[in-house]
Protein backbone atom coordinates (compact mmCIF):
# COMPACT_ATOMS: atom_id res chain seq x y z
CA UNK A 1 0.00 0.00 0.00
CA UNK A 2 1.21 3.45 -0.84
CA UNK A 3 -0.46 6.64 0.27
CA UNK A 4 -2.42 8.93 -1.99
CA UNK A 5 -1.30 12.54 -1.72
CA UNK A 6 -4.01 15.21 -1.95
CA UNK A 7 -3.37 18.94 -1.95
CA UNK A 8 -6.15 21.31 -0.93
CA UNK A 9 -5.84 24.75 -2.52
CA UNK A 10 -8.06 27.69 -3.51
CA UNK A 11 -6.30 30.78 -4.83
CA UNK A 12 -8.25 33.10 -2.57
CA UNK A 13 -7.63 33.04 1.17
CA UNK A 14 -10.29 32.49 3.78
CA UNK A 15 -12.51 30.11 1.80
CA UNK A 16 -11.98 27.19 4.18
CA UNK A 17 -8.90 25.27 2.99
CA UNK A 18 -7.52 24.61 6.46
CA UNK A 19 -10.97 23.68 7.78
CA UNK A 20 -11.35 21.27 4.85
CA UNK A 21 -7.95 19.66 5.50
CA UNK A 22 -8.62 19.21 9.24
CA UNK A 23 -12.07 17.78 8.61
CA UNK A 24 -11.16 15.46 5.75
CA UNK A 25 -8.13 14.14 7.62
CA UNK A 26 -10.16 13.54 10.77
CA UNK A 27 -12.98 11.87 8.83
CA UNK A 28 -10.46 9.57 7.12
CA UNK A 29 -8.92 8.76 10.52
CA UNK A 30 -12.42 8.01 11.86
CA UNK A 31 -12.72 5.51 9.00
CA UNK A 32 -9.57 3.81 10.27
CA UNK A 33 -7.18 5.25 7.70
CA UNK A 34 -3.61 6.28 8.46
CA UNK A 35 -3.41 9.99 7.67
CA UNK A 36 -0.68 12.60 7.66
CA UNK A 37 -1.58 16.28 7.22
CA UNK A 38 1.07 18.74 6.14
CA UNK A 39 0.65 22.45 6.82
CA UNK A 40 2.12 24.08 3.73
CA UNK A 41 1.57 27.63 4.90
CA UNK A 42 5.08 28.48 6.11
CA UNK A 43 5.03 31.60 8.27
CA UNK A 44 1.25 31.54 8.73
CA UNK A 45 0.81 28.26 10.55
CA UNK A 46 -2.84 27.45 11.32
CA UNK A 47 -3.64 23.80 10.80
CA UNK A 48 -2.24 23.08 14.29
CA UNK A 49 -4.79 25.32 16.04
CA UNK A 50 -7.71 24.13 13.93
CA UNK A 51 -6.78 20.55 14.87
CA UNK A 52 -6.17 21.43 18.52
CA UNK A 53 -2.50 20.36 18.42
CA UNK A 54 -0.78 23.72 18.88
CA UNK A 55 0.67 22.87 22.30
CA UNK A 56 2.45 19.76 21.10
CA UNK A 57 4.71 21.22 18.43
CA UNK A 58 8.42 20.66 18.99
CA UNK A 59 9.85 20.54 15.48
CA UNK A 60 8.39 21.67 12.14
CA UNK A 61 8.74 20.92 8.44
CA UNK A 62 11.68 23.33 8.00
CA UNK A 63 13.55 21.56 10.82
CA UNK A 64 13.10 18.34 8.85
CA UNK A 65 14.28 19.91 5.58
CA UNK A 66 17.30 21.53 7.21
CA UNK A 67 18.24 18.32 9.01
CA UNK A 68 17.65 19.41 12.62
CA UNK A 69 15.37 16.45 13.22
CA UNK A 70 14.07 13.27 11.66
CA UNK A 71 10.71 13.36 9.85
CA UNK A 72 9.13 11.12 12.51
CA UNK A 73 10.23 13.49 15.29
CA UNK A 74 8.39 16.44 13.71
CA UNK A 75 5.15 14.52 13.19
CA UNK A 76 2.59 15.21 15.91
CA UNK A 77 0.22 12.42 16.79
CA UNK A 78 -3.44 13.45 17.13
CA UNK A 79 -5.03 13.43 20.58
CA UNK A 80 -7.98 11.24 19.60
CA UNK A 81 -6.90 9.34 16.51
CA UNK A 82 -3.50 7.68 17.00
CA UNK A 83 -3.24 6.93 13.26
CA UNK A 84 -3.42 10.63 12.37
CA UNK A 85 -0.41 12.94 12.35
CA UNK A 86 0.30 16.58 11.64
CA UNK A 87 3.53 17.85 10.12
CA UNK A 88 3.40 21.52 11.17
CA UNK A 89 4.59 24.53 9.20
CA UNK A 90 7.42 26.71 10.50
CA UNK A 91 6.11 29.92 11.97
CA UNK A 92 9.26 32.05 11.87
CA UNK A 93 10.40 31.35 8.32
CA UNK A 94 9.08 32.16 4.85
CA UNK A 95 8.05 30.08 1.85
CA UNK A 96 11.57 30.09 0.44
CA UNK A 97 12.71 27.76 3.24
CA UNK A 98 10.91 24.96 1.34
CA UNK A 99 11.30 23.91 -2.29
CA UNK A 100 9.02 21.77 -4.47
CA UNK A 101 11.60 18.96 -4.40
CA UNK A 102 11.66 19.05 -0.55
CA UNK A 103 7.90 18.44 -0.60
CA UNK A 104 8.26 15.60 -3.08
CA UNK A 105 10.96 13.98 -0.91
CA UNK A 106 8.96 14.30 2.33
CA UNK A 107 5.84 12.86 0.71
CA UNK A 108 7.88 10.02 -0.76
CA UNK A 109 9.05 9.13 2.75
CA UNK A 110 5.48 9.30 4.08
CA UNK A 111 3.88 7.22 1.35
CA UNK A 112 5.01 3.85 2.67
CA UNK A 113 3.48 4.26 6.14
CA UNK A 114 0.26 6.16 5.42
CA UNK A 115 -2.95 5.73 3.45
CA UNK A 116 -3.52 9.44 2.86
CA UNK A 117 -1.29 12.51 2.90
CA UNK A 118 -3.24 15.78 2.84
CA UNK A 119 -1.38 19.01 2.16
CA UNK A 120 -2.85 22.36 3.18
CA UNK A 121 -1.76 24.89 0.56
CA UNK A 122 -1.33 28.57 1.37
CA UNK A 123 -3.53 31.08 -0.47
CA UNK A 124 -2.15 32.62 -3.63
CA UNK A 125 -0.37 31.20 -6.66
CA UNK A 126 3.21 31.87 -5.59
CA UNK A 127 6.01 29.73 -4.19
CA UNK A 128 4.03 28.26 -1.28
CA UNK A 129 1.29 27.10 -3.64
CA UNK A 130 3.88 25.62 -6.03
CA UNK A 131 5.45 23.75 -3.12
CA UNK A 132 2.08 22.46 -2.00
CA UNK A 133 1.09 21.04 -5.40
CA UNK A 134 4.53 19.61 -6.26
CA UNK A 135 3.95 16.25 -4.58
CA UNK A 136 0.20 15.95 -5.15
CA UNK A 137 -1.32 12.96 -6.90
CA UNK A 138 -4.62 14.84 -6.96
CA UNK A 139 -5.58 18.43 -6.22
CA UNK A 140 -8.80 19.58 -4.58
CA UNK A 141 -9.84 23.18 -5.13
CA UNK A 142 -12.00 24.79 -2.44
CA UNK A 143 -14.20 27.74 -3.33
CA UNK A 144 -17.16 29.68 -1.97
CA UNK A 145 -20.21 30.55 -4.10
CA UNK A 146 -19.03 34.13 -4.41
CA UNK A 147 -17.50 36.09 -7.31
CA UNK A 148 -13.95 36.64 -6.03
CA UNK A 149 -13.53 33.08 -4.75
CA UNK A 150 -14.81 31.56 -8.02
CA UNK A 151 -12.60 33.81 -10.12
CA UNK A 152 -9.49 32.87 -8.12
CA UNK A 153 -10.44 29.19 -8.22
CA UNK A 154 -10.60 29.42 -12.00
CA UNK A 155 -7.08 30.90 -12.12
CA UNK A 156 -5.79 28.05 -9.98
CA UNK A 157 -7.52 25.44 -12.16
CA UNK A 158 -5.89 27.06 -15.21
CA UNK A 159 -2.44 26.82 -13.60
CA UNK A 160 -3.04 23.18 -12.59
CA UNK A 161 -3.98 22.41 -16.21
CA UNK A 162 -0.85 24.14 -17.49
CA UNK A 163 1.26 22.21 -14.95
CA UNK A 164 -0.43 18.97 -16.03
CA UNK A 165 -1.46 18.13 -12.48
CA UNK A 166 -4.51 16.26 -13.78
CA UNK A 167 -8.11 17.29 -13.34
CA UNK A 168 -8.69 18.87 -9.95
CA UNK A 169 -11.92 18.25 -8.10
CA UNK A 170 -14.01 20.91 -6.46
CA UNK A 171 -15.39 21.52 -2.97
CA UNK A 172 -17.99 24.27 -2.81
CA UNK A 173 -17.77 25.46 0.77
CA UNK A 174 -20.10 27.71 2.78
CA UNK A 175 -23.10 27.41 0.52
CA UNK A 176 -26.14 29.07 2.09
CA UNK A 177 -29.23 27.14 0.87
CA UNK A 178 -31.65 29.94 1.79
CA UNK A 179 -29.71 32.55 -0.19
CA UNK A 180 -29.48 30.13 -3.14
CA UNK A 181 -33.22 29.51 -2.99
CA UNK A 182 -33.83 33.27 -3.07
CA UNK A 183 -31.48 33.57 -6.07
CA UNK A 184 -29.12 35.72 -4.07
CA UNK A 185 -26.22 33.27 -4.08
CA UNK A 186 -24.61 31.34 -6.93
CA UNK A 187 -25.91 27.77 -6.83
CA UNK A 188 -23.64 24.73 -6.91
CA UNK A 189 -24.75 24.21 -10.54
CA UNK A 190 -23.76 27.79 -11.43
CA UNK A 191 -20.30 27.36 -9.89
CA UNK A 192 -19.79 24.01 -11.63
CA UNK A 193 -20.90 25.44 -14.95
CA UNK A 194 -18.46 28.35 -14.57
CA UNK A 195 -15.45 26.30 -13.45
CA UNK A 196 -16.05 23.19 -15.55
CA UNK A 197 -14.40 20.72 -13.16
CA UNK A 198 -15.60 17.66 -11.26
CA UNK A 199 -17.54 18.21 -8.03
CA UNK A 200 -16.48 16.21 -4.97
CA UNK A 201 -18.59 17.94 -2.34
CA UNK A 202 -20.85 20.79 -1.28
CA UNK A 203 -20.53 21.99 2.31
CA UNK A 204 -23.33 24.15 3.70
CA UNK A 205 -22.57 27.26 5.70
CA UNK A 206 -22.78 26.08 9.28
CA UNK A 207 -22.03 27.80 12.58
CA UNK A 208 -20.80 24.52 14.06
CA UNK A 209 -17.64 24.94 11.93
CA UNK A 210 -16.65 28.04 13.93
CA UNK A 211 -17.56 26.36 17.21
CA UNK A 212 -15.43 23.36 16.21
CA UNK A 213 -12.43 25.49 15.32
CA UNK A 214 -12.80 27.44 18.60
CA UNK A 215 -12.39 24.15 20.40
CA UNK A 216 -9.78 22.66 18.09
CA UNK A 217 -12.21 19.83 17.30
CA UNK A 218 -13.12 19.47 13.59
CA UNK A 219 -16.91 19.28 13.00
CA UNK A 220 -16.77 15.82 11.44
CA UNK A 221 -16.67 14.52 15.02
CA UNK A 222 -20.05 16.20 15.65
CA UNK A 223 -22.66 13.76 14.34
CA UNK A 224 -25.34 16.46 14.21
CA UNK A 225 -23.38 19.01 12.16
CA UNK A 226 -24.53 19.33 8.53
CA UNK A 227 -21.10 20.60 7.48
CA UNK A 228 -19.60 17.66 9.36
CA UNK A 229 -21.79 15.23 7.42
CA UNK A 230 -20.80 16.90 4.14
CA UNK A 231 -17.09 16.55 5.00
CA UNK A 232 -17.53 12.91 6.09
CA UNK A 233 -19.17 12.22 2.71
CA UNK A 234 -16.26 13.85 0.86
CA UNK A 235 -13.85 11.66 2.85
CA UNK A 236 -15.84 8.59 1.69
CA UNK A 237 -15.57 9.80 -1.91
CA UNK A 238 -11.79 10.16 -1.48
CA UNK A 239 -11.78 6.48 -0.54
CA UNK A 240 -13.55 5.69 -3.79
CA UNK A 241 -17.07 5.26 -2.42
CA UNK A 242 -20.02 6.54 -4.37
CA UNK A 243 -21.94 8.66 -1.86
CA UNK A 244 -24.95 10.72 -3.01
CA UNK A 245 -24.76 14.49 -2.48
CA UNK A 246 -26.62 15.94 0.50
CA UNK A 247 -30.02 17.47 -0.02
CA UNK A 248 -29.29 21.09 0.83
CA UNK A 249 -32.83 22.43 0.58
CA UNK A 250 -33.24 25.19 3.15
CA UNK A 251 -34.72 23.96 6.38
CA UNK A 252 -37.80 25.95 7.35
CA UNK A 253 -37.82 27.86 10.61
CA UNK A 254 -40.58 25.60 11.88
CA UNK A 255 -38.68 22.43 10.97
CA UNK A 256 -35.58 23.79 12.66
CA UNK A 257 -37.62 24.62 15.76
CA UNK A 258 -39.06 21.09 15.87
CA UNK A 259 -35.60 19.57 15.46
CA UNK A 260 -34.27 21.75 18.24
CA UNK A 261 -37.12 20.68 20.50
CA UNK A 262 -36.36 17.07 19.65
CA UNK A 263 -32.73 17.71 20.56
CA UNK A 264 -31.48 16.98 17.08
CA UNK A 265 -29.80 20.31 16.43
CA UNK B 1 -42.52 48.30 -6.59
CA UNK B 2 -38.82 48.41 -7.32
CA UNK B 3 -38.14 45.61 -4.86
CA UNK B 4 -40.03 43.02 -6.87
CA UNK B 5 -38.62 43.91 -10.25
CA UNK B 6 -35.01 44.01 -9.03
CA UNK B 7 -32.90 41.37 -10.72
CA UNK B 8 -31.69 38.85 -8.16
CA UNK B 9 -27.99 39.11 -7.45
CA UNK B 10 -27.05 35.51 -8.27
CA UNK B 11 -27.83 36.13 -11.95
CA UNK B 12 -25.59 39.22 -12.04
CA UNK B 13 -22.84 37.30 -10.28
CA UNK B 14 -22.98 34.56 -12.89
CA UNK B 15 -23.11 36.91 -15.87
CA UNK B 16 -20.23 39.00 -14.56
CA UNK B 17 -18.15 35.91 -13.82
CA UNK B 18 -18.79 34.46 -17.28
CA UNK B 19 -17.30 37.57 -18.85
CA UNK B 20 -14.41 37.91 -16.42
CA UNK B 21 -13.40 34.24 -16.74
CA UNK B 22 -13.35 34.38 -20.53
CA UNK B 23 -10.90 37.28 -20.40
CA UNK B 24 -8.85 35.80 -17.52
CA UNK B 25 -8.47 32.48 -19.32
CA UNK B 26 -7.47 33.93 -22.67
CA UNK B 27 -5.40 36.73 -21.18
CA UNK B 28 -7.18 39.02 -23.64
CA UNK B 29 -8.60 42.34 -22.45
CA UNK B 30 -11.97 43.51 -23.83
CA UNK B 31 -10.04 46.20 -25.76
CA UNK B 32 -7.71 43.64 -27.35
CA UNK B 33 -10.71 41.51 -28.31
CA UNK B 34 -12.22 44.54 -30.05
CA UNK B 35 -9.09 45.18 -32.12
CA UNK B 36 -8.87 41.46 -32.94
CA UNK B 37 -12.42 41.69 -34.33
CA UNK B 38 -11.53 44.80 -36.36
CA UNK B 39 -8.44 43.13 -37.84
CA UNK B 40 -10.37 39.97 -38.61
CA UNK B 41 -13.10 41.90 -40.43
CA UNK B 42 -10.52 43.94 -42.37
CA UNK B 43 -8.80 40.75 -43.51
CA UNK B 44 -12.03 39.08 -44.58
CA UNK B 45 -13.28 42.18 -46.38
CA UNK B 46 -10.25 42.03 -48.68
CA UNK B 47 -11.72 38.85 -50.18
CA UNK B 48 -15.47 39.00 -49.76
CA UNK B 49 -18.05 41.63 -49.04
CA UNK B 50 -19.49 41.32 -45.56
CA UNK B 51 -22.21 43.06 -43.66
CA UNK B 52 -20.34 44.65 -40.73
CA UNK B 53 -23.57 45.43 -38.87
CA UNK B 54 -24.59 41.78 -38.67
CA UNK B 55 -21.20 40.40 -37.64
CA UNK B 56 -20.99 38.54 -34.34
CA UNK B 57 -17.57 37.53 -32.99
CA UNK B 58 -17.46 36.25 -29.44
CA UNK B 59 -15.38 34.20 -27.05
CA UNK B 60 -17.44 31.28 -25.83
CA UNK B 61 -16.87 28.76 -23.08
CA UNK B 62 -17.52 25.07 -23.36
CA UNK B 63 -16.57 23.44 -20.07
CA UNK B 64 -12.91 24.39 -19.68
CA UNK B 65 -12.45 25.07 -23.39
CA UNK B 66 -12.47 28.50 -24.91
CA UNK B 67 -13.64 29.13 -28.42
CA UNK B 68 -13.58 32.19 -30.63
CA UNK B 69 -16.87 31.95 -32.48
CA UNK B 70 -17.51 34.15 -35.51
CA UNK B 71 -20.78 34.48 -37.33
CA UNK B 72 -20.09 36.67 -40.36
CA UNK B 73 -22.98 37.00 -42.79
CA UNK B 74 -21.88 37.79 -46.33
CA UNK B 75 -23.58 40.43 -48.43
CA UNK B 76 -25.65 38.92 -51.23
CA UNK B 77 -23.05 37.99 -53.77
CA UNK B 78 -22.50 40.75 -56.35
CA UNK B 79 -21.72 38.03 -58.88
CA UNK B 80 -25.11 36.46 -58.18
CA UNK B 81 -26.82 39.84 -58.57
CA UNK B 82 -25.03 40.49 -61.86
CA UNK B 83 -26.13 37.12 -63.18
Amino acid sequence: MTAQVFTITSGKGGVGKTTAVANLATALAMDGKRVVCIDGDIGLRNLDVVMGLENRIVYDIVDVIEGRCKLKQAMIRDKHYPEMYLLPAAQTRDKNAVSPSDMVRICKDLRADADFVIIDSPAGIERGFRNAIAAADSVIVVTNPEVSAVRDADRVVGILEAEEKGNPSLIINRLNPTLVKNNDMLSAEDVLDLLGIRLIGIVPEDETVIIGSNRGAPVVTDGKSRAGTAFRNIAKRLQGEDVPFLDLAPQSGLWNAIQRLAGRK
Amino acid sequence: MKFFTRKRSAASAKERLQLVLVHDRTDLTPGQLESLKDDLLKAISQYIEIDPEAVRIELERDGREQRLVADIPLKSSSRHRAG
